[in-house]
């Protein structure tokens, strides 16, 4: 189920912006083009974007004003990205960071 | 290549945005940077109507008040730059600003402002326990911009820890977004907010667990969040063994308080004291905003933790005093309207709240008349004078 806001009672929340398509580890999830990538991700229910380097502990949203860096993940081959500042481009390739690159990535 | 400016504001909050246009209408050419997409701060996530008086927006929704004040700073031909942060001011009232370019690029700029304006906000304080770092627990900050900003939820079944001003009004805001508030919880005896918002979430049924804390976030399979293990406290807000209840849920949101970030007045070695009703350490300032060192003015939550309206009032002083500064006022027309501005700031520091907010203000600007009376020019580092250069 989508965690979309479908109906809000103060807010206009019918969004016309451009659906698009990201590739998040290699699937392909539907996104509006402009909003920050931790929000496509949410929608989709992915909550997950990147494992700590020592532990390998998940982590996802926590501050969601691009202070925390939790967030980040791989983006077009980029790590260290902060999806919750950056926003979707049609065709982007997103991918889950472990450590400092992305999730079985080359060691 | 150095920009010269007669004033710089850091942050596009109320308090920056008010700065700006106090003193873009005085005449001055004034650069308000900000690290977000929009100006506005946390306005566009404030979806509620505010209190107070006409003067003070009352009745208006938040992201009303920051569109008009946007609107007024474009109308003063203030500019304004976006996903630009201040990363330091240095001696000689220089700040760096990181731009990022339309092509995605960045550049770093040096702006000189003959006065400069912080107005930086407050960042929210984090609660631990075990398991706080699971996907899942967040800022109760963070769950309203997901919201009201970008329209999506955080999760279906919601714990709140918190129940001041932010934890209320969150969990109302949540269930407006059709999120299922599971829990309240607050270690006090009784709920910190103000009533009438406590009431909205009363009405709909929330249960609510006073003198409780969260002790532990349990996880799925994969770490996110799964539940809240939730237990009493004693009144040195211990958790009391024996006491622990599990509430499934799939979202921890923290509203512990805010504090003033206050960075970039540490670096240009601004005089502080500790108020703890103002969200801790916060720079000293005078009755003209200004900080203890000569040129650099404070406003709004950055100087103390209080509500958008008053970081309003209290920038409209900053902008004043700052164009008062630069010569752009005659002191008669400065000093009146700055009178208008503190008679307004200091009619919203009433009641159990205010008054004790009122209180720490006032020792603040005590103090600085006490320890450092007038602003100093020179900045001193490591105990030598850098304000030369």
């Amino acid at each position: 189920m989508s965690l979309r806001v479908k109906n809000h009672i103060v807010l206009d929340v019918k969004d016309e912006r451009k659906t698009v398509t990201i590739t998040v580890d290699g699937k392909p999830v539907q996104a509006k083009e402009g909003e920050p990538i931790l929000s496509s991700l949410l929608a989709a229910g992915i909550k997950i974007n990147r494992y700590t380097r020592r532990f390998h502990e998940p982590r996802g949203l926590f501050c969601a004003i691009g202070q925390c860096t939790d967030c980040v993940m791989v983006v077009n081959g980029k790590p260290n990205v902060r999806t919750c500042v950056t926003p979707v481009q049609e065709g982007m390739v997103v991918e889950t960071q472990d450590g400092l690159e992305q999730k079985g990535g080359h060691k | 290549m150095i920009l010269e400016k007669d004033v710089v504001v850091v942050g596009a909050g109320p308090a920056g945005l008010a700065a700006a246009i106090e003193a873009a209408k005085a005449g001055a050419a004034v650069l308000l940077v900000d690290l977000n997409l929009k100006a506005g701060g946390q306005l566009f996530k404030q979806i509620h109507k505010f209190f107070g008086s006409r003067a003070h927006y009352s009745g208006t929704r938040g992201y009303d008040i920051g569109k008009k004040l946007v609107k007024e700073a474009t109308e003063s031909q203030v500019e304004i730059w976006l996903q630009s942060t201040a990363v330091g001011v240095f001696p000689g009232n220089k700040v760096s600003i990181e731009r990022i370019l339309q092509n995605g690029g960045k550049k770093l700029y040096t702006v000189h402002g003959k006065t400069i304006i912080l107005a930086t906000g407050a960042s929210e304080n984090v609660v631990r326990f075990k398991g706080w770092t699971r996907p899942g627990v967040m800022g109760a900050g963070a769950a309203q911009t997901m919201v009201n900003v970008d329209h999506v939820k955080p999760g279906q079944k919601i714990v709140m820890l918190g129940s001041g001003n932010v934890g209320l009004i969150v969990s109302y805001q949540l269930m407006q977004a059709g999120c299922d508030v599971v829990a309240l919880v607050e270690a006090a005896p009784k709920i910190g907010g103000y009533a009438v918002h406590a009431a909205k979430i009363r009405r709909a049924g929330v249960p609510i667990f006073t003198k409780h804390t969260i002790v532990e976030a349990l996880g799925d399979a994969e770490g996110k969040v799964s539940g809240a293990v939730i237990a009493e406290v004693d009144e040195k807000f211990q958790p009391i063994p024996g006491t622990e209840q599990t509430i499934p849920c799939d979202t921890i949101t923290l509203a512990a308080g805010l504090k003033p970030v206050v960075e970039l007045t540490r670096l240009m070695n601004c005089a502080s004291a500790f108020e703890p009703v103002l969200g801790g350490f916060i720079p000293m300032h005078n009755q003209d905003m200004e900080t203890s060192v000569q040129g650099i003015f404070v406003a709004g939550d950055a100087t103390g933790v209080e509500e958008a309206s008053v970081a309003l009032e209290e920038g409209r002083i900053a902008g004043v005093a700052a164009a008062q500064a630069l010569g752009l006022l005659s002191q008669e027309d400065a000093e009146s309207q700055k009178q208008f501005y503190w008679n307004r700031v200091n009619s919203l520091r009433s009641g159990p709240f205010g008054e004790k907010r009122l209180a720490a203000k006032q020792d603040v600007l005590q103090c600085y008349q006490e320890q450092i009376h007038t602003p100093q020019p020179e900045v001193m580092i490591g105990g030598l004078a850098s304000g030369a250069d």
